[in-house]
């Protein structure tokens, strides 16, 4: 690669201008020191830049020379060969000119004017969310009176998908879970000699909160995002529009299956979770406390009360709503481009995994006034 | 402009699994040229624009990029080849996380002293010089339409100032008028910038307006090669489908007729 280098004749003779002969290469390799040596001689006397040396000259070069030559009103370029010369005047052509930036807001304003837009927005994203959710119902209903128009078949594919594919997974999550309660709930309660009550710990706290809150976590992880990705790039490649001019609901086809693929598994999974859960209890409370199997059983059932399991179940299908209306909503936010995929299928996680515990958090409050 | 070729390729030979896309193909590029590369479908135009640009190894064959074997070079050597050469995917393939500016500040990113100013003042000539307005430089990709997406990838293909582009299907789904612009651009740019250009296209108004040289690809090979005018002489079914049928005939007549 051809090297730069440059002399500086100072005013040869009276009345004849400066000369500054650069040689070599200007391109964007040697771009940094051809513009320190330019940077050097700016100023208002006449100069003559001798350029009859220069062997290679690229757009970058060219572009730093008529940079020199605007702001250096009195600089005369000469010597170029023909073709660097049209390569000069092409880029002299070219030569941006920027549009006037429109004048952003800043400082108090520009935070005032963030907030109220970010609270506008999250606004008008909870009342897209319940739209969303009033066009789940509104379909099911159709749904009911028109069943031809209902996907039975997409339903169960769903139903795969989301609640037997997740088995495995729920089951060793309710196992691990059972495991930990128990052995946490041995060493503290063996301090009052109450070892026998880590049934009723494990029992309650699995019936009631845990197994079904921790299913619906796992699912909105799961399920949230295949939702997400799958109707967003459906969207991407504009099959939703399509679906629409060929007079196909895509809310019917799209939303309806999914969702109501999980209010069926979701509670089924969540019975897994605490069944796999009293397991892992059971066999924890053998191995530190000796409650054999039997007793743990006979325990579970006689001071239990069916309560708890209600509580605990009558969460799911809210949970399972949730979980689909938000990670339907935001695959439906797709837009045309890959990243906006990825946004919206991170955001249908959190949103989604918030959402099912703000939710829960309510159904404590609820349940504990109305005294069940 | 009948100096050594800058790049030689010598019985070339693609397959995909028990499918031979090209078998024994030989082709020149000269200096400064714009070579345009037809054939119908599927007979491997894009493959053979991937194949030269690295982005694809050949079953057999040799590829000679400036006078050096592409295929049997060390990796600084290959790197040093890509960085003289640039590509404009079919649909820009514009990084979407990042703006136009961004997008062409991505190549200039690998020349080291450049400070971030300048780096920013280069984007912005390079932009201007594919034919996009000033505002384009902070749009992302997909505010941008089709015609824009492929100048902005132009903008990035010419950022170093390679001395070989690829353009593949540079006016595949634009207008009328956008193509025409687009093809007048691509031989400014030739001219100009003393690029030699490889594309491969369908339209024959990009074939007439912009390209020295055709070279036309089938049965597994380069054919023939030659000026739009040779091609009408050419004794092959093909060949003569294509340069003969209706609309060679009006992109030859607008061609007469505006020169």
């Amino acid at each position: 690669m051809a090297d730069f280098s440059y002399d500086f004749v100072e005013a040869p003779e009276d009345g004849t201008p400066r000369v500054l002969q650069l040689r070599g290469a200007l391109s964007v390799h040697t771009l940094t020191r051809l513009e320190s040596v330019l940077a050097e001689h700016t100023g208002n006397t006449a100069l003559t830049l001798d350029l009859a040396d220069v062997a290679k000259m690229d757009t970058a070069g060219a572009w730093a020379l008529v940079r020199f030559a605007a702001r250096h009103g009195q600089a005369r370029i000469e010597g170029l060969s023909p073709r660097l010369q049209d390569l000069l005047a092409a880029v002299e052509a070219a030569m941006p000119r920027p549009d006037p930036p429109a004048r952003a807001p800043y400082g108090i304003r520009e935070f005032l004017e963030n907030t109220g837009r970010r609270v506008a927005g999250a606004g008008l994203t909870a009342m897209a969310m319940t739209a969303y959710l009033g066009v789940f119902f509104a379909r099911l209903g159709r749904a009911v009176r028109h069943p031809s128009e209902f996907r039975l078949t997409s339903l169960v594919h769903h139903c795969q998908d989301v609640g037997w594919r997740a088995v495995p997974i729920v089951a060793l999550m309710g196992f691990l879970i059972g495991i930990v309660l128990a052995f946490q709930g041995s060493v503290q309660l063996r301090q009052f000699g109450a070892e026998v009550f880590v049934v009723e710990l494990i029992a309650i706290s699995i019936l009631r909160e845990l197994g079904i809150l921790l299913t619906a976590i796992i699912v909105a992880g799961r399920t949230a995002s295949a939702f997400t990705a799958a109707i967003g790039s459906m969207k991407m490649r504009e099959e939703i529009d399509a679906m629409r001019t060929l007079g196909i609901d895509p809310a019917m086809v799209l939303f309806v299956p999914r969702i109501l693929a999980l209010l069926i598994t979701l509670p089924i999974l969540g019975l897994i979770a605490n069944v796999s859960g009293f397991a892992g209890g059971a066999l924890m409370a053998w191995a530190e406390l000796g409650i054999s199997p039997g007793m743990f059983y006979v325990r579970l059932v006689d001071q239990v009360s069916i309560d708890h399991a209600i509580v605990g179940f009558s969460k799911a299908p809210v949970f399972a709503i949730i979980i689909g209306v938000i990670g339907c909503h935001a695959g439906m936010q797709v837009e045309s481009n890959t990243e906006s995929l990825g946004r919206m299928t991170s955001s249908a996680v959190v949103a989604a995994i918030f959402a099912v515990i703000a939710a829960d958090a309510m159904f404590s409050v609820f349940y504990a006034r109305v005294g069940m | 402009m009948t100096e050594e070729p800058i790049i030689r390729i010598r019985g070339l030979r693609n397959q995909f699994g028990t499918q031979v896309v090209h078998e024994n193909l030989d082709l020149d590029l000269f200096r400064g040229e714009v070579v345009g590369v037809v054939g119908g479908s599927g007979t491997g135009k894009s493959v053979l624009l991937r194949t030269i640009a690295g982005l694809r190894r050949p079953q057999a064959g040799s590829i000679e990029i400036f006078g050096r074997d592409a295929l049997n070079c060390s990796d600084d050597d290959r790197r040093e080849i890509d960085l003289r050469m640039g590509v404009m995917f079919q649909d820009g393939a514009l990084f979407s996380a990042l703006t136009v500016r961004e997008n062409v500040e991505v190549p200039l990113r690998s020349v080291k002293g450049l400070t971030p100013a300048l780096r920013g003042e280069l984007a912005d000539l390079k932009i201007s010089l594919s034919g996009l307005p000033w505002l384009a430089g902070d749009k992302y990709p997909s505010e941008l339409s089709g015609g824009m997406r492929k100048r902005a990838g132009l903008a990035r293909a010419i950022a170093l100032d390679p001395e070989v582009i690829f353009l593949d299907e540079p006016t595949a789904g634009l207008d009328p008028i956008g193509a025409t612009a687009f093809d007048v651009l691509i031989r400014q740019l030739a001219d100009s910038l003393g690029l030699t250009v490889f594309l491969v296209t369908h339209d024959l108004d990009t074939l007439h307006a912009a390209c020295d040289r055709i070279a036309v690809l089938a049965e597994k090979k380069v054919l023939v090669t030659g000026s739009m005018a040779s091609m009408l002489h050419v004794d092959h079914p093909w060949v003569r489908e294509y340069f003969h049928g209706p609309r060679s005939r009006a992109a030859i007549d607008a061609t007469t007729r505006t020169a």
